[in-house]
């Protein structure tokens, strides 16, 4: 996706408030969300900073839980408005009734998870233990999201940007999957111009039946089963065609002997592994998906054909790995390093894995 | 509305009555006798009296008026089952001035909807909450509602409503009338000729009150279930007047101050 052409100066901004900043800048339509640490910051910043911008006509909105927000997102999204709610995992699991419904109804939005370490209350350090919930569907039914997964601040404003321009193409829900760490630090950021994404237009909205047209209907009860099954099929096309919109990036794979795999902070971590390697010469390259729904499951099968093996590195108990070995399908030994509960692998931790996996499999990357 | 029919058999008739264009062509799927056709006839009769169609959009239920969108010609939104009060939120505060109601039966709005029904109430949103109260599950086949009366017989109360152990019939309009920022509550029936004219009265004024930007209007219409109850539609009526109306009764829980 073509970077928004930037005219500002960097500023150093926490990364809940550079994805409220976006979304402000995004033209977003509505907000409506729940606090919920780590991610208070967003609604937060939202009601502080909306007023003072005589230019925007946000309606930000304190729902009386996470439930009632997501309801709050498919009726206003229903309405053709540009909508966005952003929680985390607890939240984000009372909202999965709602998302399968605006799935189902095909509604444009935005669903932003700042994950925390679960399950249950959990706690509220980062974690990346709900990609399986924000990447296979996550409620009921057969369905999927546009998912994202920014690994930085400045990634966290411009996939604002990115998320809803997909939504809005495919009529889709997008989500982007954060962590506790992206939501609280701070970094540099340069944030997306300002009314620089355009409105779309909307025909199936809800927006009062005119005499030339008949009435619109959101909804997602198909109850014929010949009728809900065309609906399935439909969705699935859908989704087929969403694949071409699959994004990742690379570091040193042209020469990699140890391929790491990461999404988000873990990718960022594992960037200090491979320079940490590279010096003791250690020839590792980085895959970070940057979409993981679509996930870049052909591109991993290539590059497994060249490397000795993968390590799969994330905040969790192995999730993503699991698409790893479908897309490497045996070509090359996978091997996973996690921490979970909110804890973070250090650089050293993943090194050491790699020289240990290195022995066993007696290659030599000196 | 009144003009000159000629019928096949030469016979001169004028025709008084006939469906509004805010309701499809389409026959009503509830059972002979139900409440919901009659309230779904006032209500698109007064969309089409106010000459609101265009500027109104309505959120359906989950329960037995799930398909209400089939009948009302009007944009419509289908929400989850209880959240209807939150779908009408969002489609409201992005389209203020257009016109935004729900309609909703007593287990979606008192039950697993309390939540978004109270909070709704208390923000004020400036919308027309139709509530169907009969007391009963009819759609999942009869089983006890949040508005079930004591004793009640159920198909999860097969011996009775047993207060002791789930709790009294939820008068959830008295609650809603208390919450400040509520501006007309009210609770009627559509039992009769003359519960119908009131209730399309309520309704009239809901709209207008809406149009006024004047806050939250609520409507309970205390209704019937012939297949849940196991009555004839007659008998219903008798139950209605006899058993219901006393634990719910009919009038205005607030009006205005003027």
């Amino acid at each position: 996706m073509e970077k928004e052409i930037r005219t500002e100066e960097p500023r150093l901004m926490k990364g809940n408030e550079a994805l409220a900043e976006a979304a402000i800048r995004a033209n977003i339509d509505a907000y409506f969300g729940y606090p919920i640490t780590p991610q208070s910051e967003v609604i937060e910043y939202l009601m502080f900073e909306v007023p003072n911008r005589k230019d925007k006509k946000t309606v930000v909105l304190q729902a009386e839980s996470e439930v009632a927000s997501i309801n709050m997102v498919y009726g206003a999204a229903g309405a053709g408005a540009r909508v966005m709610t952003s929680s985390s995992s607890p939240g984000i699991s009372l909202m999965q009734e709602g998302i399968s419904y605006i799935a189902s109804a095909q509604l444009p939005c935005l669903v932003v998870n700042v994950v925390r370490g679960g399950p249950g209350l959990g706690t509220i350090q980062p974690s990346q233990s709900d990609y399986f919930q924000a990447t296979k569907g996550g409620g009921h039914g057969d369905y999927h999201l546009i998912v994202l997964a920014p690994s930085s601040v400045q990634e966290l404003a411009d996939f604002v940007f990115d998320a809803f321009k997909l939504a809005e193409k495919y009529r889709n829900p997008a989500m982007i999957l954060a962590d506790g760490a992206l939501g609280q630090m701070m970094e540099k950021v340069v944030l997306p111009k300002d009314n620089s994404l355009p409105k779309v237009s909307k025909p199936w909205a809800t927006t009062g039946k005119t005499k030339d047209r008949e009435r619109n209907i959101i909804t997602s009860l198909f109850i014929q089963p010949e009728v809900m099954e065309k609906v399935n099929l439909e969705l699935q096309e859908k989704y087929a065609a969403m694949q071409s919109e699959v994004r990742w990036e690379e570091l040193n794979t042209d020469d990699a002997e140890v391929l790491l795999v990461a999404f988000g902070l873990s990718a960022r971590i594992c960037q200090k592994v491979m320079d940490l390697g590279r010096a003791k010469g250690i020839k590792i390259g980085l895959l970070r998906p940057i979409t993981l729904y679509p996930f870049p499951y052909k591109r991993i099968a290539e590059l497994a054909e060249k490397v000795d093996f993968i390590l799969d590195v994330e905040m969790n108990a192995g999730q993503m790995v699991e698409d790893v070995r479908l897309a490497v399908e045996g070509r090359a030994p996978v091997y996973f390093k996690g921490r979970m509960g909110g804890m973070i692998s250090t650089p050293d931790d993943i090194l050491n894995e790699v020289e240990a996996i290195s022995e066993k499999l007696n290659v030599l990357h000196q | 509305m009144e003009e000159k029919l000629i019928l096949e058999d030469g016979i001169e008739v004028e025709q008084v009555y006939r469906r509004p264009e805010t309701l499809t062509d389409v026959p009503y799927h509830y059972c002979p006798g139900c409440s919901h056709s009659v309230v779904h006839n006032v209500l698109m009769e007064v969309v089409a009296d106010l000459g609101i169609q265009e500027q109104t959009i309505g959120v359906a239920p989950v329960g037995c008026s799930v398909f209400a969108y089939h009948y009302m010609n009007v944009d419509m939104q289908e929400a989850a089952h209880g959240r209807a009060s939150a779908v009408a939120t969002g489609i409201k505060r992005v389209m203020p001035d257009k016109l935004v109601f729900s309609y909703q039966g007593d287990g979606d709005l008192a039950a697993i909807g309390t939540a978004e029904t109270i909070h709704t109430a208390n923000r004020g949103e400036n919308i027309l909450v139709v509530f169907i109260n009969n007391g009963i599950y009819g759609m999942t086949g009869g089983q006890m509602a949040p508005t079930s009366l004591p004793g009640m017989v159920t198909s999860t109360s097969p011996y009775g409503r047993d207060v002791s152990m789930v709790g009294y019939p939820l008068k959830i309009t008295e609650l809603v009338a208390q919450l400040p920022a509520t501006y007309y509550v009210t609770r009627q029936s559509a039992h009769n000729p003359n519960a119908v004219r009131k209730l399309k009265k309520a309704i009239t004024k809901s709209f207008e009150y809406q149009q006024q930007k004047k806050g939250t209007c609520f409507i309970e219409v205390v209704s019937n279930c012939p297949s849940g109850w196991k009555m004839t539609p007659v008998e219903t009526i008798k139950y209605l007047e006899e058993v219901m109306f006393p634990y719910y009764p009919l009038g205005d829980l607030k009006v205005p101050k003027n």
